[in-house]
């Protein structure tokens, strides 16, 4: 059996919160263990010191002084899980400096979360699934030629992909609407099959992630079963041809919007949510639909139009509708609307994911939106960079995943 | 006797100050001892619920950190139990101390509303500091009423 990932824990609030357990349990069902770094108490404030930063709370005194420890090597962790309080500003600041501080240092992987008392272990688990993986499969995701045939399926919120792979090439792709998992995955790989002109038993491995990849991992029998964060990340810069150095992925998903700022192809740190579906691929969904045209036709509707003319704020996608439904009364035309739509959901992302990571170009847009260029466009205006689209983006996770897969033909 | 919040609600030397002069002192040991639900008594006593923090909401709005909620869900109710309070800012770390910053803020405040009696004093750092700061906190703890007196 191999041994378990150390996770070591800096965090303040997470006992009085009710949520230690729930770190314990995500750090459990990835094969993990979350430990808390053994320093002496007369090294906090030295540590504090000498950070520099000047913080009240004993606790979060003690969340600097464990990193710094960590970055002294005076303790040994694999991976990094930091967690603070929501809504509480003198940790947020702690916490994001930590986040910074620790990748900058060491080569520890990071990730971060505010937790309130109704998170769970399942909220947690993707997370903790990518922090394991980055610290136990660094040799599996150095992977950056894909070789004999595999697949990968992305079974996501909104849309199942799947991808053929054959020798370095996509040689075919399904995509369908999620509905019933494993029937949308069925049929998504028997479209993909069909245009490679290959048979399932021609497949020499598997990958397979998304929400429904444990599901659909059992059902396909596949050789890998993994999160979207690193499985996007190997998929982003490899279909962007930009593997090594820095680089930064976004997904705009349907239910929730990753960051990941990447080097050489693996997450450093990342961030993962979004506050409401207002700051997703959903609120598009919804914009088309009430502006009577397909999710495809968007993107060039919005392109035609001005975002400022309309005023609209979807950090809540009730209230986001409400704009919307409130401009076209008011006579805004459907191309401003849409523009602003994109806009919106551009400056959500912006506002509270990407605040969080270290942005370096590339900036590489991938999932389903990104084939929407309003957004696309409206990401590059407020990042003030020209973003990167690769070719086959909406299979992303797939591609990913199938790369990652043939890693395991030769039983690497 | 009067029942007495420490503060730091850790420090188990005001703990023992207050009981030698013959008062009940309310802070953290007896907060947490009486909901312990470890194997032993003197195992890491936090195994808070989050239930805590949704009790917590008797002294702090939905919006204050769930951290908060959760302290104060302890906290709170020693509070409204206290008859005097003995507070000492600024302390060393090893004295005792609160995770917290802005539990420790929520919970002066909620004493000094109270209206009851609270000795401030000023964590020592010399001997001669050391002496006063006793010597007042046991001229304080005189004042208050004793058993059978209240």
């Amino acid at each position: 059996m191999s041994r378990k990932v150390r996770i070591a824990q800096l965090s303040c609030g997470p006992e009085y919160s009710g949520v230690q357990k729930e770190i314990y349990d995500a750090a459990e069902a990835v094969g993990a263990e979350v430990f808390f770094p053994d320093i002496a108490l007369a090294d906090v404030e030295r540590a504090v010191d000498k950070f520099g930063l000047d913080v009240r709370s004993a606790d979060l005194k003690l969340m600097i002084a464990r990193g710094m420890a960590l970055v002294d090597g005076k303790v040994d962790a694999d991976g990094v899980f930091i967690g603070t309080c929501f809504r509480c500003a003198e940790a947020a600041i702690v916490r994001n400096e930590l986040r910074r501080y620790i990748p900058e240092h060491s080569k520890l992987p990071v990730v971060s979360y505010s937790f309130t008392e109704r998170t769970t272990s399942g909220t947690l688990l993707t997370r903790m699934e990518a922090l394991t993986t980055i610290a136990r499969r660094r040799a599996l995701l150095a992977r950056e030629e894909q070789t004999g045939i595999t697949m990968g399926v992305d079974s996501g919120s909104s849309t199942t992909k799947a991808v053929v792979m054959k020798d370095n090439k996509i040689v075919g792709t399904g995509w369908l609407p999620t509905t019933e998992v494993i029937k949308s995955a069925e049929g998504a790989v028997a479209q993909a099959l069909e245009m490679a002109g290959l048979a399932r038993e021609d497949i020499q491995a598997i990958g397979t992630t998304g929400y429904g990849r444990f599901l659909i991992g059992k059902h396909l029998k596949a050789d890998l079963i993994q999160e979207e964060l690193t499985v996007n990340s190997k998929g982003a810069v490899y279909l962007a041809g930009h593997q090594r150095g820095p680089s930064t992925v976004i997904d705009i998903g349907g239910m929730d919007n990753k960051a990941i700022s990447v080097i050489d192809g693996i997450p450093g740190t990342f961030t993962m949510g979004g506050i409401c579906a207002g700051a997703s691929g959903r609120f598009l969904e919804m914009t088309a639909k009430r502006l009577g045209v397909d999710i495809t036709e968007l993107g060039p509707l919005a392109m035609k139009g001005m975002g400022k003319n309309v005023s609209m704020n979807s950090y809540c996608i009730v209230f986001g509708t409400q704009s919307l439904v409130n401009a076209l009364a008011a006579g805004s035309s459907r191309e401003d609307v849409a523009a602003a739509a994109c806009h919106s959901v551009a400056e959500q992302v912006f506002e509270q994911q990407l605040q969080e990571i270290d942005i370096k170009e590339p900036v590489i847009m991938v999932g389903g939106t990104s084939l929407i260029e309003g957004l696309v466009y409206a990401m590059g205006q407020l990042l003030q960079t020209e973003i990167v689209v690769p070719p086959y983006s909406q299979y992303i996770g797939a591609v990913g995943s199938a790369l990652l897969s043939s890693g395991f033909i030769l039983g690497e | 006797m009067a029942k007495v919040f420490i503060y730091p609600a850790t420090s188990l030397i005001l703990s023992d100050l207050v009981a030698r002069f013959g008062h009940k002192p309310l802070g953290a040991a007896l907060g947490i001892r009486e909901r312990i639900q470890t194997a032993g008594i003197d195992s890491p006593p936090l195994q808070i619920t989050p239930e805590e923090p949704k009790r917590g909401l008797k002294y702090a709005a939905v919006e204050v950190p769930s951290g908060v909620r959760g302290r104060m869900a302890i906290y709170g109710p020693l509070i409204e139990e206290a008859e005097a309070a003995v507070v000492v800012n600024d302390a060393d770390l090893a004295f005792g101390c609160m995770g917290c910053a802005r539990t420790d803020e929520l919970i002066l405040f909620s004493l000094r509303q109270s209206g009851i009696p609270i000795l401030e004093l000023k964590y020592p750092t010399n001997e001669d500091e050391g002496v006063q700061f006793v010597a007042a906190i046991k001229k304080f703890l005189a004042s208050l009423p004793k058993e059978g007196e209240a």
